[in-house]
């Protein structure tokens, strides 16, 4: 994205902010274990989590900040956080 | 044709001739007449401007970054706490690379509460990506808007710019002012021509988030906006003097500087008693001379020290402290000079209105010959 003066913005423009850049750790998520509850989704608080099609969840590590609620509240421990290497 | 009037009201006539759209001021004390006459004018309906009242400084400048996203010629004045209230929108003008006009009559900051004169308001706005220019005169004053508003305008600057103009001592006194007619000013500065504006026809928003992979780019553009700014300015003093007779094509002003073994450095109304000095220090035989600076923002380091080139040591007055490290004029001097064996020495003086008279201009070369300096001048010990 080229930059505009004065940081002016056509709508729609904030969907090119990647707003995941500050993360420190990012959530891995074991589809094997994964039971399809959705829990991680719903706490998520960027809405950043995806049903794939096998009905498992996968994160946008895009937008994610890493917060780790996911992790946190996955009655089958099937997420782990991992440090990101830039 | 040349009119006697208070500087505050030159200011006016002036800024009435450049047609700004809009006008929006907070008129609490402190705060000057400009504000007074062009609101007077609105309402006379000799100027074709929208006049919003608002509650508060912060507010004032809100409405001029509004009203300039939306594509009008702006215009404020203000003065120290009301520009120090104006502070976080300051940033966001400069940012979203608005180009208002602001007159800035210089007073001191409080606490203690003051009225008088010095330059602290402005130059605690050193970083926010404003525009600096300061007169020594109300004919400079005057003269400094039209130019501000042609550099500002400038489609490779879009910067904002503070004229600054020594409260008091310029803002309430009496001067002969030679003011150019409307079409006279018209003929300098073209109508507003905005670069990008707020359209509902094609939607825009200004001054968007940028996360820590944009925002250092966006701070470096207005840097590089800056230093172009200094060839802008060049170019639009040159053609004022063209135009009018009066050359501003200089960032830096020398005055008696030929063969100077001691030059003075200072911004403002004080360069006119300096040039009474440097005259009398001169009939004694004493080699002095004056380098005015009138851009401070963009800061004319290279300017400077061509200037300077032929001197031994510079005496430099500060009307500003920057508590802990000296006068903010003075720092800025000593790194455009750094590594040319020039000793730079930096005078703290006249703060919260303290007169600075000839002889304290001649005590003040006596000091820096003397090979002292980087002090507070005048201090009144018997109260300390």
């Amino acid at each position: 994205m080229a930059l505009r003066v004065g940081c002016a913005a056509a709508p729609g423009k904030a969907r090119e902010n990647k707003t995941g850049a500050w993360r420190v750790f990012k959530p891995v998520f074991d589809p094997e274990i994964c039971t399809k509850c959705g829990m991680c989704a719903l706490v998520c608080p960027e809405g950043c989590i995806r049903e794939t099609e096998e009905g498992t969840f996968e994160p946008d590590l895009d937008y994610c900040k890493g917060c780790g609620l996911c992790v946190e509240v996955c009655p089958k421990k099937a997420i782990r956080m991992e440090k990101e290497e830039k | 044709m040349l009119e006697f009037m208070e500087g505050s009201h030159a200011v006016a006539e002036i800024v009435k001739r450049c047609r700004p759209q809009v006008i929006s001021a907070y008129p609490i004390t402190p705060q000057t007449h400009i504000v007074e006459d062009l609101a007077q004018m609105v309402a006379n309906c000799e100027i074709d401007a929208e006049y919003i009242t608002v509650e508060s400084e912060f507010s004032a400048l809100s409405a001029c970054l509004g009203a300039s996203a939306a594509g009008s010629r702006v215009y404020s004045a203000t003065t120290s706490q009301g520009l120090a209230l104006m502070f976080e929108v300051c940033f966001n003008v400069a940012g979203m690379r608005q180009p208002i006009v602001m007159t800035i009559a210089n007073r001191s900051l409080g606490a203690p509460l003051s009225i008088w004169n010095d330059q602290q308001d402005s130059i605690s706005l050193r970083d926010s990506g404003w525009l600096q220019f300061y007169a020594e005169d109300n004919q400079e004053t005057a003269d400094l808007h039209m130019i501000a508003y042609k550099v500002c305008e400038d489609h490779d600057i879009l910067l904002p710019a503070f004229v600054c103009f020594d409260g008091f001592i310029l803002t309430h006194t009496f001067e002969p002012v030679s003011l150019p007619t409307q079409e006279e000013v018209d003929a300098y500065l073209p109508a507003f021509n905005p670069y990008q504006r707020l359209d509902a026809e094609n939607p825009l928003s200004f001054g968007m988030y940028a996360t820590p992979d944009y925002y250092m780019e966006f701070r470096y553009e207005v840097d590089r906006a800056m230093q172009r700014a200094k060839q802008a300015f060049v170019k639009a003093g040159r053609e004022f003097g063209e135009q009018f007779g009066r050359d501003y094509s200089g960032l830096v002003e020398g005055y008696r500087l030929e063969d100077a073994d001691t030059a003075l450095v200072a911004m403002g109304s004080i360069c006119g008693t300096v040039k009474d000095a440097v005259d009398e220090m001169r009939e004694n035989g004493r080699k002095v001379g004056l380098l005015k600076i009138r851009t401070y923002r963009p800061f004319p380091a290279q300017e400077i020290a061509d200037a300077l080139k032929g001197v031994s040591k510079v005496a430099v007055l500060d009307k500003n402290i920057s508590l802990g490290n000296g006068g903010a004029v003075g720092i800025e001097v000593k790194t455009a000079l750094y590594g040319s064996g020039i000793s730079v020495y930096d005078y703290i003086i006249a703060l919260g209105g303290r007169d600075v008279r000839k002889r304290d201009i001649a005590a003040i070369v006596d000091l820096a010959e003397k090979g002292k300096g980087d002090m507070f001048y005048g201090l009144r010990t018997e109260v300390l």
